[in-house]
């Protein structure tokens, strides 16, 4: 009996014996369907359009539109500004997750409520917050002016602006992951003798890698394409300030078409990299990445 | 080696989950841990490996007071009911583990690691599996894993937290008398925890029954079943019965009736009499006897439980008989406890 019941609905060949949660025919290509048409209509079509537009006066065009001098400055600074921001966020994220997930202490709500907040404000106003803090009218502003320190409009305020923006990626990746884990992992290392550093490195990094480098992923794509915060407190200058998004705004702007589609690639690209690499580690560790959900 | 506790207290908040116990452990011995969720015994166990650390008191590993030393000084050997294998090593490097993290003074060469490693695989009994990782192995593999991990670093004392909860009953029994065998080949000095009773009086040199953060009773299995020393104990462990009845001039009664029981130097008054089911002669008249008449009769294999409506109670008292005692409902049944207690509240 049990055979019986069994062996269709694992083949799913047999339209005598459904299982439940099944749908008729009908409703499932309709369904595929419609996501696919959603999928083409918002997401693949607006990606051809970029770069068709990218590569309407052919690639020599394209690669001079690159190789301008501004444009090139803000390939450069979008680069620097990831390159410091991820790291920081990497530490921060480990820290605070680590703190939620594994202590117990008073306002643990409070900070888990505050690590969401750069995702519930509006990028604008996580700008303005620096231009508050840093500009030269604020408390800081006559000070750091005095020291000639440049925070504001310069490559300080942008990369603060980032790691703010992109704070929560992997804090947030992290923290369910680690509660789940519990601390036993951790405390059967330290019975066996391991120090506090060895058991991060030996045991709660492995635990947790799939997770960390995903949010890293995420948190590096936010921080290469954030608009908004990095606007308000760049300034603008060109081949100074000007980060790739930035840039394509200021392309577009001035009618500069295959310039701004250019740099937009660029970005476009960054995405579906991501999503590349995303998917091949996905599929090469499939099995140890099952295991780490598991066990 | 012997492990003291002394005067141990630890509270989590303002609840206590422990309250002044005491404990000596003898060196090689194999000791269980007793009792229902929230009696402190996982407490007890994770203060002795110093996972936490007491509110007050002292422990001492042979003569050295450990209680000041961290975790990771005391080496000691931890199996975790959830066993904490590390997910992405193989079963080999599971059981190394605690030897590859030794700092370079004290770490053995690695072929010496590996040697050691595979010779407690081979102990433990799942030679050919050390290149396995643990999400490839059955429940009862896994905990083996965990225990010869926590072997390898030839700790001061091991200690186990239900070790068996996480089985089914087949393998549990099982592993119960393999570990046996395991602890009586190496010798360590063994705690476990469990709430299963017959687990504890099967396994355990010596058993220690723990309630609400304290030590009931340490004695040997035996001495934990024949003669308990609490109405807790006599409750917690086997089955019991208890009937309230009154000490007058040496005699025990039950309402206005003798029950053929005596105790002499028992002051006067109320108390509560306590005996097993099985602990019980028939008798064929009643001349000073517990009466009763039979509301069910179970056969369970060799013997026969009757539950009895006694005259003069409203308790339902449970029996066991040979099998062939015809004890349908409605007869009546005399009998006397021949070992019983009495405990006053």
């Amino acid at each position: 009996m049990a055979h019986d019941a069994v062996a269709p609905a694992a083949g799913g060949t047999s339209e005598m014996v459904r299982s439940a949660t099944s749908e008729s025919r009908l409703a499932r290509y309709g369904l595929i369907a419609l996501s696919l048409a959603f999928v083409g209509l918002f997401l693949v079509l607006p990606l051809a359009i970029v770069f068709t537009e990218a590569l309407r006066k052919g690639p020599g065009a394209f690669f001079e539109a690159i190789a301008d001098p501004e444009t090139w400055a803000a390939i450069r600074l979008t680069l620097l500004v990831a390159a410091i921001a991820v790291p920081l966020n990497l530490v921060f994220g480990i820290a605070a997750a680590w703190a939620i997930a594994k202590f117990e202490f008073k306002g643990k709500a409070f900070l888990t409520t505050l690590i969401d907040l750069p995702f519930s404000v509006s990028p604008v106003i996580s700008g303005l917050v620096f231009v508050l803090l840093f500009g030269s009218h604020s408390l800081l502003g006559p000070w750091l002016g005095s020291h000639g320190i440049k925070v504001l409009f310069a490559v300080p305020g942008i990369v603060l602006a980032t790691v703010f923006v992109t704070f929560p990626f992997v804090a947030r990746e992290l923290i369910p992951l680690m509660q789940e884990q519990g601390t036993s992992d951790e405390e059967a290392a330290l019975s066996l003798g391991a120090s506090g550093w060895q058991t991060f490195w030996y045991v709660t990094l492995p635990n947790i890698k799939w997770g960390l480098l995903y949010g890293v992923l995420l948190c590096n794509a936010r921080a290469m394409g954030e608009f908004g915060a990095v606007s308000v407190v760049s300034g603008h200058i060109r081949g100074m300030t000007n980060t790739m998004p930035l840039q394509v705004e200021i392309l577009y702007n001035e009618y500069n078409f295959i310039g701004a589609f250019a740099v937009a690639t660029l970005l476009a690209l960054l995405a579906l990299v991501t999503l590349v690499i995303k998917s091949l580690l996905e599929f090469k560790f499939s099995a140890q990445i099952a295991a780490a959900r598991k066990h | 080696m012997e492990v003291r506790v002394q005067d141990i207290r630890k509270d989590f908040g303002r609840f206590p989950a422990l309250d002044k116990v005491s404990l000596d452990i003898r060196s090689g011995e194999l000791i269980a841990l007793l009792g229902p969720s929230g009696s402190g015994k996982t407490t007890l166990l994770r203060l002795i490996a110093g996972l936490e650390s007491p509110t007050d008191g002292t422990i001492f590993f042979g003569d050295d007071d450990a209680s000041k030393k961290t975790v990771q000084q005391r080496n000691i050997g931890f199996v975790f009911q959830h066993y904490a294998l590390f997910r992405h090593m193989t079963v080999i490097d599971n059981v190394a583990f605690g030897l590859k993290v030794r700092p370079s003074s004290r770490r053995p060469a690695a072929a010496d690691i590996r040697k050691r490693a595979e010779d407690l695989i081979e102990l433990v009994q799942l030679g050919g599996l050390e290149k396995r990782y643990p999400a490839q192995l059955s429940g009862g593999q896994r905990q083996r894993v965990a225990l010869a991990r926590a072997m390898a670093v030839e700790p001061n004392v091991l200690l186990l937290d239900e070790p068996f909860g996480a089985l089914d009953a087949q393998v549990r029994k099982e592993l119960r008398r393999w570990l046996r065998e395991i602890h009586d080949r190496t010798g360590h000095t063994t705690v476990f925890v469990t709430h299963d009773q017959d687990e504890a009086l099967e396994l355990a040199d010596r058993v220690v029954v723990m309630s609400k953060g304290r030590i009931e009773q340490v004695g040997t299995p035996d001495e934990i079943y024949d003669t308990p020393n609490s109405p807790f104990v006599f409750g917690f462990i086997g089955q019991s019965n208890t009937l309230p009845v009154r000490v007058e001039n040496g005699q025990l009664w039950l309402e206005d009736r003798s029950i053929g029981l005596s105790a002499p130097g028992e002051p006067e008054g109320p108390a509560e009499l306590y005996f097993r089911p099985h602990d019980i002669d028939l008798l064929d008249g009643c001349g000073g006897c517990l009466a009763g008449v039979v509301t069910l009769s179970r056969r369970v294999a060799g013997t026969r439980h009757v539950e009895l409506d006694i005259a003069g109670s409203t308790r339902r008292i449970e029996i066991e008989l040979p099998s062939d005692v015809a004890a349908t409902p409605g007869t009546r049944i005399a009998f006397r406890p021949n070992r019983w207690r009495l405990f006053r509240s």
